[in-house]
């Protein structure tokens, strides 16, 4: 690689018209991102953008502030300083427009979080009708449609308590899918589950990448951050230490921070 | 039934039913009605009270909203302590001769045994709602916001259903002993079962036979409702198992895409 094809891709990455790629338009900038809990520091002066169709893999120690990164994302955790703009527009921590704007951004859980009263049909349904007011024939056809791309299909008529971790896991991915969002965040999506139910996920995840679905993902996969990514962003001790593509990140990284992580990594 | 005096406790047994069957069937029916309904308005009591318990305001929301929520908090855990920690024929006694003393109402004591015991199970609700709703996992609630649920959307389609699923067995404790406990109502003389069974004592002087009439139907009315209401758990619990389905075509897209889908995607997994 290059180092002028290593620039263009950072001009690239900032937004700037680079060999007449036109100048685009991020779905998602965070601007000088900080959360506190209490006298803890977790995030500093986070600067980030997404872009559509980037498949962003954030990766880096537990604790570095990745998933807390993620959940300011949605709101889920009240960013303590900074901005998230959506298309431009800031977002407040609570209200309609809170909420008008998760329903944009999708996001699937660690644990899975199913609705575990309601069938897994109804689970992807709920949302379509209640947020988006669809009409149940088209809600229901959409929602079968996400559940068979997850390989869901059959089971629509179960309940979560009935499926296994990666099946769960993988209607939460069709439900989130459902509400066709703009932008679909992962947190650590196949770290509550059995070794042997990982791979079903992340190939879901893979044929979700591949079409063009953007993404943000916190995980512990390195060779699915590298393989699956357009970007990894390195995370450490709350700030963003390195924001490469893979290719780059994973074989020639450029801070210490990052080799050291990776090294330690690989050992394991 | 012979003019001659019964030699027997079942002989009084028979000619009890046979001179005050209807007036039992009366005092039951009362009792069934007040329980179930007061019930039911307790329940809706103590959902109200136990959703605003949890509402939960933070530093961002106006300080005239945190001032309102602390001070209907306040008059609510009064409400609860009050009523949990009187007995309720002392309750029935304060409001019946209370509205008349205070108000100059003269209330039905039908009426007032309605409102003791509605208001008193929803004191005893409003704690079980609260925790019911604590218990659904925060994980759901966050599940919610994800998709654009916002709190009240959230409360209404996720939190109270599984809550209401947890709390079921309380509440059909709930109606159990409200059953039982119409009976302290006999002190205001509102005409429920017990009231009735005493009355009917007085005729022939004799306790034991009318109040073992009384026992039975008491245990038939718990008994039968405990067991209603162990189907209608199981019913709300949905079944034990699931059937695959296979084809959507009649359903979804009709032209059987779909379907092919499927069995690409059951091939790889094979």
């Amino acid at each position: 690689m290059n180092m002028e094809a290593i620039e263009n891709h950072q001009d690239f990455i900032k937004g700037r018209s680079v060999d007449g790629f036109p100048e685009i338009e991020p779905i998602l900038e965070i601007q000088h991102l900080g959360k506190k809990f209490g006298d803890n520091r977790v995030l500093l002066d986070i600067d980030f953008k997404t872009y559509p169709r980037d498949v962003i893999c954030i990766i880096g120690a537990s604790g570095s502030g990745k998933s807390t990164l993620l959940r300011c994302i949605n709101m889920l955790e009240t960013p303590s300083s900074g901005l998230v703009l959506h298309r431009g527009k800031n977002i407040p921590a609570t209200g309609a427009h809170t909420a008008d704007y998760r329903s944009k951004v999708g996001m699937v859980f660690q644990q899975f979080n199913l609705f575990s009263n309601l069938t897994v049909l109804d689970n992807c349904m709920l949302g379509l009708r209640k947020i988006l007011k669809l009409q149940k024939n088209e809600a229901r056809a959409r929602s079968i449609k996400y559940l068979m791309k997850v390989g869901m299909g059959p089971y629509i008529n179960a309940k979560p308590h009935q499926l296994s971790g990666g099946q769960q896991q993988r209607v939460a991915i069709a439900r989130a899918l459902s509400m066709e969002p703009e932008v679909l965040l992962f947190d650590e999506p196949t770290s509550a589950l059995d070794p042997e139910m990982v791979g079903e996920v992340l190939d879901v995840m893979r044929a979700l990448a591949k079409e063009g679905l953007t993404m943000i993902i916190v995980t512990h996969e390195m060779a699915f951050a590298r393989d699956v990514s357009t970007r990894t962003v390195f995370m450490d001790q709350g700030v963003i230490v390195e924001d490469e593509r893979p290719e780059v990140l994973f074989t020639r990284p450029r801070e210490e921070r990052t080799k050291e992580f990776l090294t330690r990594f690989m050992a394991h | 039934m012979g003019p001659s005096t019964p030699q027997n406790s079942w002989e009084w047994i028979l000619l009890f039913l046979d001179q005050y069957g209807s007036a039992f069937a009366k005092g039951a029916i009362l009792t069934l009605q007040i329980a179930v309904i007061s019930t039911l308005i307790g329940c809706i009591i103590g959902f109200v009270v136990g959703m605003i318990q949890t509402i939960e305001l933070g530093k961002s929301d106006p300080l005239w909203k945190r001032i309102t929520l602390k001070i209907v908090n306040i008059l609510l855990a009064v409400y609860v302590e009050v009523f949990r920690g009187t007995p309720m024929m002392v309750q029935a006694m304060v409001v019946y001769y209370g509205s008349d003393a205070l108000f100059g109402l003269n209330l039905n004591p039908i009426l007032a045994g309605y409102i003791v015991v509605s208001v008193n199970t929803g004191a005893y609700m409003a704690e079980t709602v609260r925790g019911g709703i604590m218990s659904v996992s925060s994980g759901q609630i966050e599940a919610a916001k994800a998709l654009g649920f916002r709190h009240t959307a959230t409360m209404v389609n996720i939190i109270l259903p599984q809550a209401l699923l947890n709390i079921l067995p309380q509440i059909g404790n709930n109606l159990i002993i409200n059953i039982k406990d119409t009976s302290v109502l006999n002190v205001i003389a509102c005409s429920e079962l017990f009231f009735t069974t005493k009355s009917v004592t007085g005729t022939y002087w004799r306790f034991f036979e009318p109040f073992l009439i009384a026992c039975v139907i008491y245990l038939f009315m718990t008994f039968t409702l405990s067991r209603l209401l162990r189907l209608l758990e199981k019913k709300l619990q949905g079944p034990r198992s699931y059937q695959l389905v296979t084809d959507f075509m009649d359903d979804t897209y009709g032209n059987g895409s779909a379907v092919i889908d499927l069995k690409k995607g059951l091939e790889r997994r094979r």
